[in-house]
């Protein structure tokens, strides 16, 4: 076993580990706890006023 | 009025100081660039004097630039992305205090110390030895206040825009830690560790890094917030943002290399850079098309709204450089763009198309929150900005474009008998009329940074708008 298998099976490795996040992403069940991050920019009014000075 | 019943009081202090500077910065910088174009076209304006040539000014600029415009725009949008986002305070006004007036240090130590010509020779990473170590302390203040307030966070989630500030972050830290290494000789001189080869791979690594994650991970952090709130609709696929980021962080790393094709690197490691920056066009595009996307079924806003328009068109910007990018790391493109304003030109396709338009909108955003007011003072002059923004950008890369073939088909001409067909200088004769249009192209961009800083003084201390009431006055913001 040379060096060059053990580069080759990293390369498989991480391949794997990025199909295996992408079906981790894209599965359904996540999908409530994505809804609820990408409204996070709006969660809060604009203008806190009074917030200004520490 | 107080709203802290609703949430925790922010720290907006340092926010504000920060996105005030952006401004100054942004001005100091460009127009040292535009002197330096101006060098090009008319040499006399250097005045003969050491502290004004072009080679010592030109790393000021790119320095003033980077570091400090875009380094203010973007401990500005971290600081106030990770509180909003997170609901929590910064967890130390001391430290964020500390960070701002030790950057601002660094800053003026840089103006004096680049044009005493003292310099470590490093690109993107003159400064000498002491400056260097400031910067690492300042930093790593930096890591903690953010990393800091996302451990006190009051939501579950952590926000897609703090993970590219994260990742920006630490990887900034790094790369410039293991590429600052020196051997100080003098207060003012050191040399580096590394040698030879080793050390332009090193440097190269640095350098392409900090293009990837401090002007462009960073500055998708913004894109990740501003856009969408800019916008008033969520990010297009919150599940696309997380397979951006995995992607794009584990690909930049690799793609060092295409600076140093045809060099002394071993043939292998530019092979793989190469490689590497043509898997690169993948996570770019997904995040692009991510940020344009969100404005899917609301193409309307683009007409009335001229700061979602810096933002939309700094994501078209994005998409062509770094289109542009992966096709100048072809070794065979690479022949002829390399060395040349081809070059110059993508740099600054992503300097002033992405990272410069896509900061401006999110200070645009930003200024009328940090004064309390509904929103800016002028909506029409920062219309006037965005045309001149996108006239200057388009002239400055149009020109470099024209300059880079010529100079790259000039180089490479050979006579019968294999001679060269023409001297360096017939290069630099025939670079003429392009130096003077991207002399313009800066000049006009500049100009535009000026008329943000007459609206950001105008919104900071007058109450009324000069402009109608928008139709929302809620979606001015």
């Amino acid at each position: 076993m040379d060096i060059n298998f053990l580069r080759g099976l990293a390369t498989l490795i991480l391949f794997i580990a990025f199909i295996g996040m992408c079906i981790w992403v894209y599965s359904s069940k996540r999908k409530k706890g994505y809804d609820e991050a990408a409204n996070l920019p709006f969660a809060e009014d604009d203008q806190p006023r009074g917030s200004h000075h520490e | 009025m107080s709203a802290s019943f609703d949430h925790p009081v922010y720290n907006y202090k340092v926010v504000r100081q920060f996105t005030v500077m952006t401004v100054v910065w942004g001005i100091v910088g460009m127009l040292v660039g535009v002197l330096i174009a101006a060098q090009l076209v008319w040499p006399i304006l250097n005045f003969d004097l050491p502290w004004l040539h072009f080679g010592r000014l030109r790393p000021l600029h790119t320095n003033a630039v980077i570091f400090a415009f875009g380094g203010c725009a973007l401990f500005a949008s971290s600081l106030f992305v990770v509180q909003r986002t997170c609901q929590a305070p910064l967890i130390s006004n001391k430290l964020a205090a500390f960070v701002f007036w030790g950057w601002q240090l660094i800053i003026l130590l840089a103006a004096i110390s680049l044009p005493m010509g003292w310099t470590s020779g490093k690109e993107y990473a003159e400064l000498e030895w002491p400056i260097d170590i400031l910067i690492a302390v300042v930093w790593v203040a930096y890591a903690i206040l953010f990393f800091g307030t996302i451990m006190k966070r009051k939501t579950s989630h952590i926000y897609v825009a703090n993970w590219f500030f994260g990742a920006f972050i630490i990887t900034v830290a790094v790369l410039h830690i293991v590429n600052s290494l020196a051997v100080p000789v003098t207060l003012t001189k050191s040399y580096s560790v590394y040698a030879g080869a080793v050390d332009a791979m090193v440097q190269w690594w640095y350098g392409h890094n900090a293009v990837g994650f401090f002007l462009t991970a960073g500055f998708l952090g913004i894109m990740y917030y501003f856009v969408p709130k800019q916008a008033e609709r969520p990010v297009y696929s919150y599940r696309l943002s997380i397979v951006h980021f995995w992607a794009l962080i584990a690909i930049y790393i690799w793609a060092g290399p295409h600076h140093l094709h045809y060099t002394a690197l071993p043939d292998w490691a530019q092979s793989l850079g190469m490689v590497m920056s043509l898997l690169l066009l993948a996570p770019s595009w997904g995040g692009m098309i991510n940020g344009v996307m969100t404005l899917s079924g609301a193409w309307h806003k683009l007409r009335d709204d001229p700061i979602l328009r810096f933002l939309i068109v700094s994501l078209s910007f994005y998409g062509m450089s770094t289109f542009e990018g992966p096709m100048m790391s072809i070794k065979t493109v690479n022949s002829l763009s390399h060395y040349t304003d081809w070059t110059i030109g993508h740099v600054h396709s992503g300097a002033l198309g992405w990272v410069a338009m896509v900061s401006i909108g999110c200070m645009y955003h930003l200024i009328p929150i940090m004064f309390n007011r509904a929103r800016m003072y002028s909506i029409r002059l920062i219309n006037v900005h965005f045309w001149m923004s996108t006239i200057g950008t388009v002239l400055y890369i149009a020109s470099m474009w024209v300059n880079g073939i010529i100079q790259g088909l000039m180089w490479r001409a050979y006579n019968s008998d294999n001679s060269l067909s023409y001297s360096f200088v017939q290069s630099v004769e025939a670079s003429y009329p392009g130096y003077l249009v991207r002399f313009l192209g800066g000049a006009i961009f500049a100009a535009g940074m000026l008329l943000m800083a007459y609206n950001l003084w105008l919104t900071a201390t007058r109450e009324n708008h000069e402009d109608e009431p928008l139709k929302s006055e809620e979606g001015a913001q």
